[in-house]
């Protein structure tokens, strides 16, 4: 049955070739990177992240995650309120300016934010006059992961809220329901995935951010460095334990974002 | 009762439509607040800052612009990534496709975990991907294979973060094709081959094309994950987004803005090609 | 004009445009308190956005709704107390059928033991008992539909609106779940209306049919009235069998066939004789117009006749039959709607993991 086996070649030989590809580009480069952190063993790694500055560069990171993840899940849902269930004009603009931190450069992400609200942009003098400095700071820290994670709740609830329809919504209605009653017991609970992914999607980027902040963060260690910043300044002045262990750090919560999709994939089902 | 009793509106209909279920009816304060606020966010975090770069691009006029982006670097900064992001998703546009393939047709161990894995790219920090990347594929490689300060860096880094956009948007298009059709080309005769040409691609095609624009646009602004395998030579392994930064970092603001102009445009032009292509296509779905 | 009392409907003058598009023109009906009233109609003539605009989910561009004898054209639907059944359900997915049934009371914050008992009333009355810690998607069409009637009535709602309640089910379920409608109906004497497409739905349970074409209500009245009384040929064809014989419109009963010529016989050929029961259906073929008549006949009607397969025979409407003229109204409406378009493939939400 040659048929057969050429067919049986060709399948074993596609599925090589893809894991192959993923093995070289993926997981060796996870794998290995997990192996050399502990090179110098587990103490050395724990020593490496607790010290001042990893741990203050932990703290911002989680700091601009408390403060970005939440804005741009109350804003996702509010936009896929408004594209798909309202008659706006200019709902297509909304809808480009939602995937532009897709299609922009993280560098060219910061560089906007130096120019309007840097101390020689548009608003940085006026914001300096009240004493709030932007760029160099936390806020402009802040802003920039919220601008590169603004689209994620967005573009997951939209399509799960087309798809859901508004019939139950409608028969809420009907049966005396208010506005807020009808979002909280109907609406909400009908998207609940689409939050949820994009809430996962958002903070794994908004963690992980690293161009744009560079740009508007100064990198001051201590202060201004974010958690990539900080592995970036490791590897600059020769510390490679410390440098592999803040990675192995963000590695080990990218794995756990992928993790948390994929049991919320099963649950959903 | 509620405040808000005013009588639900319908959307317009379209002619010969059943109602309209549209009502605007956002919850809370009413959908004007609503309205304003999203816009009011959109508006401060994304359009001022893009309108920022376009204005400074040109503040020193036309002429300011072209010196700025016509530099010897800033032209082999640009041409290194355009070139290295259409090899990728050249690559990609393969690549993704077989993988997608498999792990849709394809059974074995582990499949679940592969497939989790794909989406690894989109959840790893760029920095953190660069130095994987460059234990690897550098120095003191494990493989043997030491890539760094050189351009098949560039396309490695690359080829990484832009893994899964091809994968994830040809998955659920394979997912939902109609067997049937394959079966009836194959009892007509038709070779493995041709069925995949002629049955089989044509309904993946929009989705490669939906994962290349992606990738394309996130190849030509990816930063992070060259930052250290690649070495960042000027006119040899520098890519736009580090030359932009040097020129922010040089204070060079309006030179840096004007080669961020310049990828935009490269973006938006390829996602313009890339919908003409689809309409093309599409047109013998009629 | 005759006064609605209780929780009589009246409609006055109503009209609905949505741009281009008239849904609604100048549409008066009164809807007796307690009554069983269908919206009877194909697709497109208005039925449903009359069935909503009565609702209060939709405005209407001029008219008024009068519920219960008060005006209640500009209020909205959450401040009238209607029932209203979809015809997918609307169930609340991620609610059990107990949760679905008690949400409209706990919207107006009744009491939890009033609440209690009132669901386990209707669960009762719709029987579903024992059901209540289910979920919609465990339950069949015919019980969701079920469910959704019992949330639709667990607030007392004046009056009852349902919108092809049956159209998603069976055609078994149907029968039973419509007939199982009207004993309700008897039961609980909410003023109700539905919506149907389906002529024998209609007959079969209410009181009063409202015939509806291209937006405008073509009769009013009782299944009889518009059997044997229909006003225009759109009626005639819609409610009820018809044939087209020389340019007119004959019910299959009033067909008479005669072996000889007459005054207005048309000449045919028989294509076919069935015989069902008691009855018998004579198929022909009109010979010239080449078109299909068929007669309906009881078996003691058909032997004397001695009818055979090919044979040519004359066929004219009876002296006494309702007829109308044939203007080709039938045949626009029930004239095949061509297969829609192919959509492409979907895509994907751009830059996200699926």
């Amino acid at each position: 049955m040659t048929s057969n086996f050429k067919s049986n070649i060709s399948r074993w030989s596609l599925r090589y070739i893809a894991l192959g590809y993923l093995l070289m580009l993926l997981l060796l480069p996870i794998g290995v990177i997990l192996v050399r952190t502990f090179d110098e063993g587990v103490g050395a790694v724990i020593d490496a992240i607790t010290t001042p500055d990893a741990l203050a560069a932990l703290r911002l990171s989680l700091l601009t995650v408390i403060i970005a993840v939440p804005l741009n899940t109350v804003f996702g849902i509010a936009c896929a309120l408004i594209m798909v269930r309202s008659n706006m004009r200019g709902k297509s603009i909304i809808n480009a300016l939602i995937d532009v931190p897709f299609a922009v450069s993280p560098v060219v992400i910061g560089l906007a934010l130096v120019l309007v609200y840097g101390t020689q942009g548009w608003f940085g003098a006026d914001l300096a006059a009240i004493g709030i400095q932007v760029i160099f700071s936390t806020p402009g820290i802040v802003m920039a992961v919220i601008f590169v994670s603004l689209p994620f709740v967005a573009r997951e609830v939209i399509p799960v809220l087309q798809e859901v329809g508004d019939d139950q919504e409608k028969a809420a209605e009907t049966l005396g329901a208010s506005s807020w009653q009808i979002f909280w017991k109907i609406t909400l609970p009908a998207i609940r995935w689409g939050v949820s992914y994009g809430i996962v999607l958002t903070t794994a980027r908004a963690l992980g951010e690293f161009g744009a902040v560079t740009i508007v963060s100064g990198r001051i260690s201590g202060e201004t460095e974010t958690l990539p910043l900080f592995v970036q300044k490791e590897f600059e002045t020769f510390n490679s334990v410390g440098a592999y262990s803040a990675s192995m750090l963000l590695a080990l919560l990218a794995l756990a974002t992928l993790l948390a999709l994929n049991l919320m994939r099963r649950k959903e089902n | 009762m509620s405040s808000d009793a005013q009588a639900v509106e319908p959307a317009v209909s379209p002619a010969g439509g059943k109602p309209s279920r549209a009502g605007i009816r956002l919850p809370g304060a009413g959908d004007a607040l609503n309205k304003g606020l999203v816009v009011t966010y959109l508006g401060l975090i994304v359009l001022l800052p893009l309108a920022a770069i376009a204005t400074k691009s040109f503040e020193d006029g036309l002429g300011g612009f072209w010196n700025a982006v016509s530099s010897p670097q800033a032209v082999a900064s640009l041409e290194l990534t355009v070139t290295a992001s259409l090899i990728v998703v050249a690559i990609n546009a393969v690549m993704g496709t077989l993988i997608a393939w498999v792990l849709v047709r394809d059974n074995f161990r582990g499949k679940g975990v592969v497939n989790s894995v794909i989406d690894l790219p989109f959840a790893l920090p760029t920095i953190v991907a660069s130095l994987t990347l460059l234990v690897v594929y550098g120095k003191d490689s494990p493989v043997g294979i030491n890539i760094a300060f050189t351009q098949a860096a560039v396309v490695v880094a690359l080829l990484f973060v832009t893994l899964p956009f091809v994968v994830r948007a040809v998955q659920p298009l394979l997912l939902s094709i109609d067997r049937d059709m394959e079966t009836a080309a194959e009892s007509l005769g038709a070779s493995k081959t041709r069925i995949f040409w002629r049955i089989i691609f044509p309904n993946l095609a929009p989705g490669i094309a939906t994962g290349i624009a992606l990738a394309f646009a996130r190849a030509l602004g990816e930063f992070g994950s060259l930052i250290l395998i690649s070495g960042n030579v000027p006119f040899k392994t520098e890519v736009s987004s580090v030359f932009i930064r040097g020129q922010i970092e040089s204070d060079n603001l309006v030179g840096a803005s004007a080669v961020s102009v310049v990828l935009l445009a490269i973006s938006l032009l390829m996602l313009a090609f890339i919908t003409f292509v689809q309409r093309r296509g599409s047109r013998h779905d009629q | 004009m005759p006064e609605t009392q209780g929780h009589g409907i009246e409609v006055t003058g109503v009209s609905k445009d949505y741009g281009d598009f008239q849904a609604l023109t100048d549409v008066n009906l009164i809807v007796p308190d307690g009554s069983m009233t269908a919206l009877l109609g194909p697709s497109g003539s208005g039925k449903s956005t009359l069935l909503r605009t009565i609702a209060g989910l939709e405005v209407p561009s001029a008219g008024i709704v009068r519920i219960g004898g008060e005006d209640q054209t500009r209020k909205p639907v959450r401040a009238r107390n209607v029932g209203f059944v979809f015809q997918h359900y609307a169930a609340f997915k991620h609610m059990t059928v107990y949760e679905n049934i008690a949400f409209g009371p706990k919207v107006r914050k009744w009491p939890k033991e009033r609440v209690k008992q009132r669901v386990y009333e209707l669960l009762d009355l719709v029987q579903l008992s024992g059901l209540a810690r289910r979920y919609p998607s465990q339950l069949s069409g015919g019980q969701r539909q079920r469910m959704a009637l019992a949330r639709a009535l667990a607030v007392e709602p004046s009056v009852l609106l349902l919108d092809e309640p049956f159209g998603a089910l069976d055609a078994k379920v149907r029968k039973d779940l419509r007939t199982w409608l009207r004993r309700l109906h008897d039961e609980v004497h909410v003023t109700t209306i539905f919506v149907t497409h389906d002529q024998e739905e209609a007959m079969d349970i209410a009181e009063q049919i409202v015939v509806m074409n291209d937006g405008r209500i073509e009769q009013t009245g009782s299944a009889t009235d518009l059997y044997d009384s229909p006003e225009n040929e759109f009626v005639m064809g819609f409610v009820g069998e018809v044939n087209s014989l020389g340019g007119k419109l004959v019910r299959p009963h009033d067909v008479e066939i005669l072996n000889h010529e007459a005054e207005g016989t048309v000449e045919a050929e028989i294509d076919r004789i069935v015989k069902l029961g008691f009855a018998a259906r004579v198929e022909m073929l009109t010979v010239g117009e080449k078109g299909e008549v068929w007669a309906q006949l009881t078996r003691t009607e058909l032997e004397p006749l001695n009818l055979e397969s090919g044979q040519k025979v004359f066929v004219r409407p009876r002296p006494d039959a309702v007829v109308k003229e044939d203007t080709g109204v039938l045949e626009e409406i029930f004239k095949e709607e061509d297969p829609p378009a192919s959509g492409k493939p979907t895509g994907v939400t751009p830059g996200l993991p699926v």
